[in-house]
């Protein structure tokens, strides 16, 4: 902020003002400025409140909003009932093919190698062999018709078949008491979600969508799909699965998007 | 609290109400600001954008250059902070306003022959405001109506927060983006009647004063005496 100088005025006495009473009252005039200061400093920051456009930024604020954002965790948490379904719809509502979302646009998508592709294991599992797709097919199969919701605000009826992560777990004798299951992708995205949503009845790890194995652009080989949580929530493209007790976040999460995110 | 008694004047607002009014405002403020800036990334109207200067959610570009958003993620932690906020303070008021009876005092009865008197007496520019501690058919109305659009607004963001573990809303709103339809007409009808409300509290300043400091100066005998 600069300081205006004043110019001169007409008003102003030429012989200069007698600055006697200043010196005599300077306790008090002290005192004034004092109080007009905390008053401009208040309304200043009515001011920023009003605009929002900067107190967004202010380290405190940042603060007080994250601890926010963990508080709607624990909170989701409690909410969360493990043995409630989210709707399911009809065939004839699917969509075909179905939305395309990344944090990249669609045309700078990688296939995967399927010669050198595997799902790693890691964390707090017995069985730590990596899993080729094969592998995972050859598990019982199970389906959804169910709402997809992104957290910017549009939605889609899909239909995902896969293995269940619940009878994944169980098959490579994870933890099952443990805090996170984190995922990691071949695009550099990664994600984690709560063990009580891990273990829901419509959470899967998907192969295909609509009956078809799922397409490149949408995650092949393998994709999480969890009906109580946003979409951001579910990487594609998935190399890892670690079952751990150590919060590890996740590309958006990172990013100040609220990491419990259930429906 | 101790309301201390001052001769001339009467308590039109406990502190309680004036409390809670402000505390709202606050509120609404962080919903309204931040609900635009989610808004604007995926809008339902096409010609409905609403301008950057008035959302909250930080500055784009500082914002970017933190965590590669540019705010959108931002104004998603102001509304989910503000939620509680707007909720436990309402509730503080309804639970008061109920209880006390004051509601029912204040708010009714609304009745036909009033409301058309009122409105006919505003077309012709005459403003009644001789008595402020009783409210006219019209404000009756408003104030019940803006009451109804937060408990709906809350009801519908509860909806599209929690569209599973709530989705007997979803399935009563049409699935999700009825959901977002209704929030947003609430949101509409909330911000009409902040701009009739702080219109009419700055043209009738006592008003503004009375949600400050509680009284107003006693009205004059010929309007009826003090009616609360």
């Amino acid at each position: 902020m600069s300081i205006r100088t004043l110019s001169r005025s007409l008003f102003r006495p030429s012989g200069g003002i007698d600055q006697s009473p200043l010196v005599e009252n300077k306790g008090l005039v002290e005192t004034l400025e004092r109080r007009l200061f905390l008053r401009q400093g208040l309304s200043l920051g009515a001011l920023t409140l009003l605009t929002g456009c900067d107190i967004s930024n202010n380290n405190g604020v940042q603060a007080m909003l994250q601890g926010m954002s963990h508080w709607n965790d624990r909170v989701q948490a409690w909410l969360f009932d493990p043995t409630k379904l989210a709707p399911t719809f009809s065939e004839a509502q699917v969509l075909k093919p179905p939305r395309f979302n990344a944090f990249y646009d669609i045309k700078e998508v990688k296939p995967i190698d399927m010669a050198t592709w595997r799902l790693e294991v890691g964390g707090l599992a017995k069985d730590k062999r990596s899993w080729t797709l094969e592998r995972i097919n050859a598990l019982p199969k199970v389906s959804q018709i169910t709402r997809h919701v992104c957290v910017e605000g549009w939605d889609y009826i899909g239909k995902w078949s896969g293995v269940s992560l619940r009878r994944f777990l169980q098959t490579i004798e994870a933890d099952l008491t443990a805090k996170y299951v984190a995922f990691k992708c071949a695009d550099d995205y990664s994600g984690s979600i709560d063990m009580a949503t891990a273990l829901h009845p419509q959470t899967q790890l998907t192969t295909d969508y609509a009956d078809e194995p799922i397409g490149d652009p949408y995650g092949f080989p393998l994709r999480l799909r969890a009906a109580t949580k946003l979409g951001f929530k579910m990487p594609k493209w998935i190399t890892s699965i670690e079952i751990t007790n150590e919060y590890p976040g996740g590309y958006w999460e990172d990013r100040d998007y609220n990491w419990f995110s259930g429906l | 609290m101790i309301e201390k008694s001052v001769p001339d004047k009467v308590l039109v607002h406990p502190g309680i109400v004036r409390v809670t009014h402000w505390l709202n405002a606050v509120a609404i403020l962080i919903m309204v600001g931040s609900g635009w800036r989610i808004y604007n990334n995926v809008p339902i109207f096409s010609f409905v954008q609403f301008p950057l200067w008035a959302t909250l959610g930080g500055d784009p570009d500082l914002t970017y250059a933190r965590n590669s958003d540019v705010g959108f993620s931002n104004a998603l932690l102001w509304h989910l902070a503000g939620m509680w906020l707007f909720v436990v303070n309402g509730l503080v008021y309804l639970s008061y306003a109920l209880l006390s009876g004051r509601l029912f005092r204040k708010m009714l009865p609304i009745r036909l022959r009033d409301l058309v008197k009122t409105i006919s007496d505003t077309s012709r520019l005459r403003l009644a405001h001789d008595d402020l501690t009783v409210y006219n058919a019209v404000q009756k109305l408003l104030y019940l109506g803006v009451i109804a659009a937060m408990i709906l607004a809350v009801i519908s963001g509860l909806s599209l927060w929690k569209p599973v573990q709530f989705q007997i809303l979803i399935t009563v709103s049409q699935g999700f983006q009825g959901a977002r339809l209704v929030h947003f007409m609430c949101m509409s009808a909330i911000v009409l009647f902040l701009v009739v409300h702080v219109a009419l509290a700055l043209l009738v300043p006592q008003t503004l004063g009375a949600m400050i400091t509680g009284r107003i100066r006693k009205p004059a005998l010929h309007s009826g005496g003090v009616r609360r």
